[in-house]
């Protein structure tokens, strides 16, 4: 029996169409997270799973009991706010309590709950303070701990993490991560950031113009993205997009890219990666996703027993990050960003030898957008 | 540019600057200057006189014989006195109280994103807009009697139907809070409609998650929110009651006789109909110690909090 369980949602504002038939479900004590641009409908789709907003067709389940109908307060959840919410006139006690309180928890109980969440949370000495004396950070584990104090069926952060500086937005992060494994809740999580999706998710739903364009686990996501779109989302600096022209014949396809002022660059593609769908492509226009770490600097004394395709280019800039390099090179009509060892001495200017390995790269139909392999 | 020739200037170009400097910083005294004289001459001024008249045993004209506080000690024997002063904390205290409830509740229905929001708010606050003269000859009107809401309730068959508060000695003082209440709730509704939407709108949601019924929403946790606007709000009712004339003469005329009379028609009638200067004096140098009692706490909280904050 999946925690939590969506079935064909549709949300209409209007004329307008905010949720397209979404669909998905998760397993008890998963973590999901919603993905998307702003105004993808992942902040729509949480609000009807908490039921501040009624859905115009389609059905919730949480534990397997529908609740499309019922109130907030009947769905058995707790949500932490981007704006984390807290009630300004109690104490940081009343805002953990209230929700309690309002179930009719008696005090001994609640007095415990408290306590267990602020012991939890690290925030037993703020307790009596008001939210207008907390810092960013303090509001934000508030807003946690009063989602904590309960022990719904589900929780659900709404961007808990963007209103908080860089740093503290990563060890917040890791806190959340720590607290998921510890409790072993079940976990609906918004928000438009990537790299938040990929650290925390056991499932990411990608969502787009109120469509959930992939489901899947952080991985799948990352390496195995359904189309240009979600390749171009997940991952920083994104995935480098090149058109290119598909080739059969003898010893497999190739990919042919036009340079401009230079010799076409052919590209083999690997044998272990052909699927019936190429050959009826031969001819025909693709585009080639490759993410800046599937091209790697040559060492040329090794060339011999190295795999992979050897290219030359013309560095336009290095931009060293200090862990590794980045480097934007001309490559076909456009340009690609190169992610490569932080030992590698290019300057702007040089000539370099990569080596692109072809065995993770993906291709995409350059007219719908969708995976060819 | 070379060095050389700026080496003489800067002396004179100071000299410049600081007189431009003067004036811009004297400009804002100038240019205020006439109407600060003004209010200190008007304002404070005749309050003073007031004060000095109050303690004078003047009567038509004023005098200057000081009698000390005989005028107070002959206004707390005054019984007239004592029927206004009763009147207005009856007066002042129901209508700060309902003016609040009736203002905070139009506001929270309101808020629930009705249709047509802005007529009707409107429509509840063009009362505000009345001058209290109006309003109270509109309510005399309705209230009188013979012409108003009890004839009106009689012509439709209810031939023992009463509504006489109007002329009633003991009632007269509740018809004043009808037709105040009825200006005034609408400008509180404003007040608190605007603190409503300056909350967060999450906060009602978190609180629906938490389970609280939307009548325990408002109560516990967006309420609480508006001490501000209460304080506020508590603040200008209550010098309206306080300063309350206009209303009184074109409602009730203090009557019958003087059952419903205020502090500040008591004043007037003294001082100004009844040839008591020194009398009413002292009994505006009271009202005066009203308003500053509510007053100066009020700045007082107000401006520590702006410290702190």
């Amino acid at each position: 029996m999946s925690a939590l369980e969506i079935r064909n949602v549709c949300k209409d504002f209007g004329n307008e169409q905010v949720l397209k038939d979404v669909s998905l479900a998760i397993d008890s004590g998963e973590f999901l997270i919603l993905v998307g641009p702003s105004g993808c409908g992942k902040s729509t789709l949480m609000n009807a799973i908490a039921g501040l907003e009624p859905v115009t067709s389609g059905e919730i389940l949480i534990a397997g009991e529908a609740v499309t109908w019922k109130t907030p307060a009947e769905r058995d959840i707790a949500m932490v706010f981007q704006s984390y919410a807290l009630y300004p006139s109690m104490t940081v006690r009343g805002n953990i309590s209230f929700g309690l309180e309002m179930r009719k928890v008696p005090r001994a109980e609640r007095e415990a709950a408290v306590e267990r969440v602020a012991d939890l949370l690290q925030i037993s000495h703020l307790l009596e303070r008001k939210p207008a004396q907390l810092s960013g950070g303090q509001r934000q584990r508030v807003a946690m701990g009063r989602a904590l104090a309960r022990e719904p069926k589900v929780y659900l952060f709404d961007e808990p993490l963007s209103n908080l500086d860089a740093k503290l937005r990563v060890d917040m992060r890791t806190e959340i991560k720590k607290l998921h494994q510890r409790l072993g809740t079940t976990i609906v999580y918004v928000t438009h950031d990537q790299i938040e999706a990929m650290t925390l998710a056991d499932c990411i739903a990608v969502m787009r113009d109120g469509r959930i364009l992939q489901l899947g686990t952080p991985d799948e996501v990352y390496n195995d993205p359904v189309d240009i779109f979600v390749a171009g989302f997940m991952g920083s600096p994104s995935m480098n997009f090149i058109a290119a022209t598909l080739e059969g014949g003898e010893g497999g396809y190739r990919l042919r890219i036009v340079t401009p002022d230079e010799e076409d660059l052919v590209l083999p593609w690997p044998v272990s990666r052909e699927t019936p769908d190429l050959a009826r492509r031969v001819g025909q226009q693709v585009v080639l996703g490759l993410r800046p770490e599937h091209f790697s600097e040559e060492d040329l004394r090794l060339t011999d027993q190295a795999e992979g395709t050897l290219l030359e280019a013309r560095v336009t800039v290095a931009e060293p990050t200090g862990a590794d390099i980045l480097l934007r090179l001309p490559l076909g009509a456009g340009e690609v960003t190169a992610r490569v060892g932080p030992k590698c001495r290019v300057a702007a200017g040089e000539r370099l030898a990569l080596r692109v390995d072809m065995g993770r790269a993906v291709l995409f139909d350059s007219e719908t957008e969708r995976r060819l392999a | 540019m070379t060095h050389s020739t700026s080496v003489a200037r800067p002396a004179r170009a100071a000299a410049r600057r600081s007189s431009a400097g003067h004036l811009q910083a004297w400009l804002p005294r100038l240019v205020l200057a006439p109407s600060v004289a003004v209010s200190l001459f008007f304002v404070y001024g005749f309050m003073l006189w007031t004060f000095i008249l109050s303690l004078t045993n003047s009567r038509m004209l004023p005098s200057y014989d000081l009698v000390g506080f005989a005028q107070y000690a002959r206004l707390m024997t005054n019984d007239r006195w004592w029927v206004a002063s009763t009147n207005l904390v009856v007066f002042g205290a129901l209508f700060v109280g309902i003016c609040l409830v009736v203002g905070a509740l139009l506001a929270i229905l309101l808020d629930q994103r009705i249709r047509q929001e802005g007529a009707l708010r409107t429509l509840y606050l063009y009362p505000m807009a009345l001058s209290f003269i109006v309003t109270g000859v509109v309510w005399k009107w309705l209230l009188n009697p013979g012409l108003g809401i009890q004839a009106m309730v009689r012509s439709w068959g209810f031939e023992g139907f009463t509504f006489d508060w109007l002329v009633n000695p003991d009632m007269a003082v509740y018809t004043l809070v009808i037709a105040a209440v009825w200006q005034a709730s609408g400008f509180v509704m404003a007040l608190f409609l605007a603190g409503l939407r300056g909350i967060d709108d999450s906060i009602i949601k978190a609180a629906q998650l938490d389970g609280a019924s939307l009548p325990r929403i408002y109560w516990r946790v967006v309420l609480p929110c508006l001490r501000p606007v209460v304080f506020s709000a508590v603040m200008i009712l209550s010098h309206i009651a306080i300063k309350s004339f206009d209303l009184v003469v074109a409602l009730t005329g203090g009557g019958p006789g003087y059952a419903s009379d205020l502090p500040a028609t008591f004043m007037y009638a003294h001082a100004f109909t009844r040839a008591q200067i020194g009398l009413g004096s002292a009994s505006a140098m009271l009202m005066l110690g009203g308003v500053l009692a509510i007053l100066i706490p009020y700045l007082y909280s107000e401006l520590r909090s702006r410290q702190h904050g």
